[in-house]
């Protein structure tokens, strides 16, 4: 594996940097573009989750600009760093909106920054699409003018499905938590609180961890010694590969059924060759068979992205398939409204009636009542297995 | 089981921070100024680590000795273009610019190592041997060991070999020293390597117990800077002893209360004991000559 970046791929890179600091500055007229802008985590830890959602926007954008655009214009990505900081996200938005007049917001990995997106998208009537963060509160933020969507997983639906999950193949009766400390663990902890209650059934305790916490010893024994027979996940790739190297030095062998945070990076490089037991969430995956459109829109992504080579290259897919069908939801919204106005957009979401999308067929996917395009039956359960997520068979 | 297991982690991570600080120590002493960028310093040993021994598949000894190489000669950059500029002026830029320095340090990592945290396994962190009753990795016990070895030879050296002692003399009096046949400005440029080395071997050790990525440094170079102050910045036993008992309190209050309280108390101790001890443990306080 390349580590240190070949001249070529370090020029890519550079590239990408220039990219995402001066937006896509297609040497187009600005009458004949129409601008969507993207703040996601550009840099950091979660960089890599940016780079999947500006793919799979990408792709989407040149499947409709080749079929001459929307309304008469190229469409035309802005992309803003929010280096996972929720109060360089609000800024972020505020430019793109304010001054590149983008017609739409898209939003990227981090809960925190989309929840502090959110008042502003609903105040200056922009709509925002999530692609990625799952924080139950982003599109149901009780705003009376609510313009935020979202294709993507959403906390608490997850959790019932973690919870479904943990019952149905572990026969779980007292799962415990190990969550990370953040908003959003937090809203996981509510969700799952909230689903072990539908359950009528109890749980061993509730662990916190830090991103930066090397063992986790202490909180699993604490686990271990209420009784856990299975535990719930939910942090992102490095935080969750701690977990599971404190587990095998305890030489504890329990169950871990977890949030989506593990398919956002190389977790078997990190955790092991433990990092299997974990069974986590995605709504899509590029393993297994394919349909023609995942075939379709694999083949353009190597043809695009010339690095992307094998499977383990475009995990994690959720980020692109969410992006990409996001994508092309939006733009659907858009010819439907026929005008770029923020209201009109929003009413066109709900009018979309069906739509044949990466991740499935969408019908109805919007309603004044639920702003979710992804529900509970759109999870799978996966595992990883020497760097590439294969799905589980129940 | 708890109690041990975290005073195990508490003295392997307390050692890392001690290194670190020790190179805060290093400089200071010998030229009454510190690299702020030690967290990157700390990042750059791990992340050059990985790359000779991972990504090119070299002898761990020869990755080991070349990190260490590289991180030394950063230190002489950051003590030429960041610290000498400034110091000789007299003036304190040089606190921001090697802030600065390991900002850009971090991001220019970020950008050939790569975004995502990368696993620098190593056969020390693979089997936890038993110790009453807790899985322990080898090289939790192996940090600690070194970490006070190391500390030892500093002392040692400072105090009892002709160079440490000219270093020491650098501080003193710059004139007198230089007049005594000692280069200050080569005793303060290795003072720099050898503070960034330090801080390029803790990087080396915590990284298979943790994962190499561009900004691992950042946290582990505050709390470094805050186990210094705490240990007295010119004692090199106050110093390593400060980043033990840091990374103890850390251990025992994620072990007993839950890590949400771990920063907390830990800084919350830290400014307790400065404000009873406020030259830190074993610091002495500076004497003022009441100018006339």
């Amino acid at each position: 594996m390349p580590i240190v970046a070949s001249p070529r791929s370090l020029t890519r890179r550079l590239l990408l940097a220039v990219v995402a600091v001066t937006g896509f500055a297609a040497p187009l007229a600005a009458q004949e573009v129409m601008k969507l802008g993207l703040v996601a985590a550009m840099s950091g830890q979660s960089a890599k989750s940016g780079e999947a959602i500006v793919r799979g926007l990408s792709i989407a954008i040149d499947e409709i600009n080749a079929g001459g655009g929307v309304l008469g214009k190229k469409l035309q990505l802005v992309v803003r760093d929010d280096e996972s900081n929720p109060a360089k996200g609000v800024i972020a938005a505020r430019e793109l909106v304010q001054r590149e007049k983008v017609v739409t917001l898209f939003g990227g990995l981090d809960t925190p920054v989309s929840i502090a997106i959110v008042p502003f998208a609903n105040q200056s009537k922009v709509p925002f699409m999530g692609v990625w963060a799952a924080g139950t509160l982003i599109t149901r933020n009780g705003a009376a003018e609510n313009y935020v969507f979202r294709v993507s997983a959403v906390d608490v639906l997850v959790d019932k499905a973690l919870v479904d999950y943990a019952i149905r193949k572990y026969a779980a009766k007292n799962p415990g938590m190990i969550l990370i400390n953040n908003p959003w663990g937090e809203s996981n902890e509510a969700g799952l609180k909230e689903a072990l209650t539908e359950k009528k059934m109890p749980y061993a305790g509730i662990e916190k961890f830090q991103d930066a916490d090397i063992d986790v010893v202490p909180q699993l024994t604490r686990l271990k010694a209420a009784g856990a027979d299975v535990l719930f996940m939910v942090a992102n790739v490095a935080p969750s590969s701690q977990v599971v190297k404190s587990l095998d030095r305890m030489g504890w062998n329990v169950p871990i059924v977890s949030h989506w945070g593990p398919s956002g990076g190389r977790f078997s490089e990190l955790a092991g060759p433990s990092s299997e037991r974990v069974h986590f969430i995605q709504t899509f995956s590029f393993s297994g068979k394919l349909s023609p459109k995942a075939e379709t829109v694999l083949a353009a992504l190597k043809k695009k992205y010339s690095e992307i080579k094998t499977l383990a290259d475009v995990t994690p897919a959720v980020g692109i398939a969410n992006a990409y069908d996001a994508m092309h939801l939006t733009a659907l919204a858009i010819a439907k409204a026929g005008s770029t106005e923020g209201l009109k957009i929003r009413s066109a979401y709900y009018a979309i009636d069906k739509y044949e999308g990466l991740i499935k067929t969408y019908s109805k996917p919007f309603t004044p009542a639920n702003h979710d395009a992804l529900s509970a039956e759109d999870y799978t359960f996966n595992y990883f297995k020497q760097g590439e997520i294969l799905p589980l068979t129940n | 089981m708890l109690l041990v297991s975290a005073i195990v982690t508490g003295l392997a991570v307390g050692s890392m921070y001690g290194l670190i600080a020790l190179g805060f120590h290093v400089t200071y002493v010998v030229s009454n100024t510190v690299n702020f960028s030690q967290g990157s310093s700390m990042m750059l040993g791990a992340v050059l680590g990985y790359t000779f021994a991972i990504r090119f598949g070299w002898p761990m000894p020869l990755a080991v000795a070349l990190s260490l190489l590289f991180c030394a000669l950063f230190g002489l950059v950051v003590e030429r273009l960041l610290v000498r500029p400034f110091a000789e002026r007299g003036s304190n830029g040089w606190l921001m610019a090697t802030v600065a320095g390991g900002i850009v340090l971090d991001n220019i990592v970020l950008f050939t190592f790569g975004k995502e945290p990368r696993a620098f396994s190593s056969f020390l962190s693979q089997k936890p041997i038993e110790i009453f009753g807790t899985g322990v990795f080898p090289l939790q016990l192996i940090i600690p060991i070194l970490g006070i070895s190391i500390m030892l030879l500093l002392q040692l050296a400072f105090h009892r070999t002709r160079p440490g002692k000219a270093l020491l003399a650098v501080v003193q009096n710059k004139d007198a020293a230089r007049l005594m046949g000692i280069d200050v400005r080569r005793a303060i440029a290795f003072s720099f390597a050898l503070s960034t080395a330090l801080a390029g071997l803790a990087g080396m050790l915590i990284a298979p117990l943790f994962s190499v990525h561009s900004d691992m440094g950042t946290l582990f170079g505050i709390k470094a800077f805050a186990v210094a102050i705490l240990g007295g910045i010119s004692s090199t036993p106050g110093v390593m002893l400060a980043g033990l008992l840091f990374g103890l309190i850390e251990a025992l209050v994620t072990a007993f209360a839950g890590s949400t309280y771990t920063q907390i108390v830990a800084f919350g101790v830290v400014i307790l004991a400065l404000a009873v001890m406020p030259n830190g443990l074993l610091g002495r306080a500076a004497a003022t000559k009441v100018q006339q």
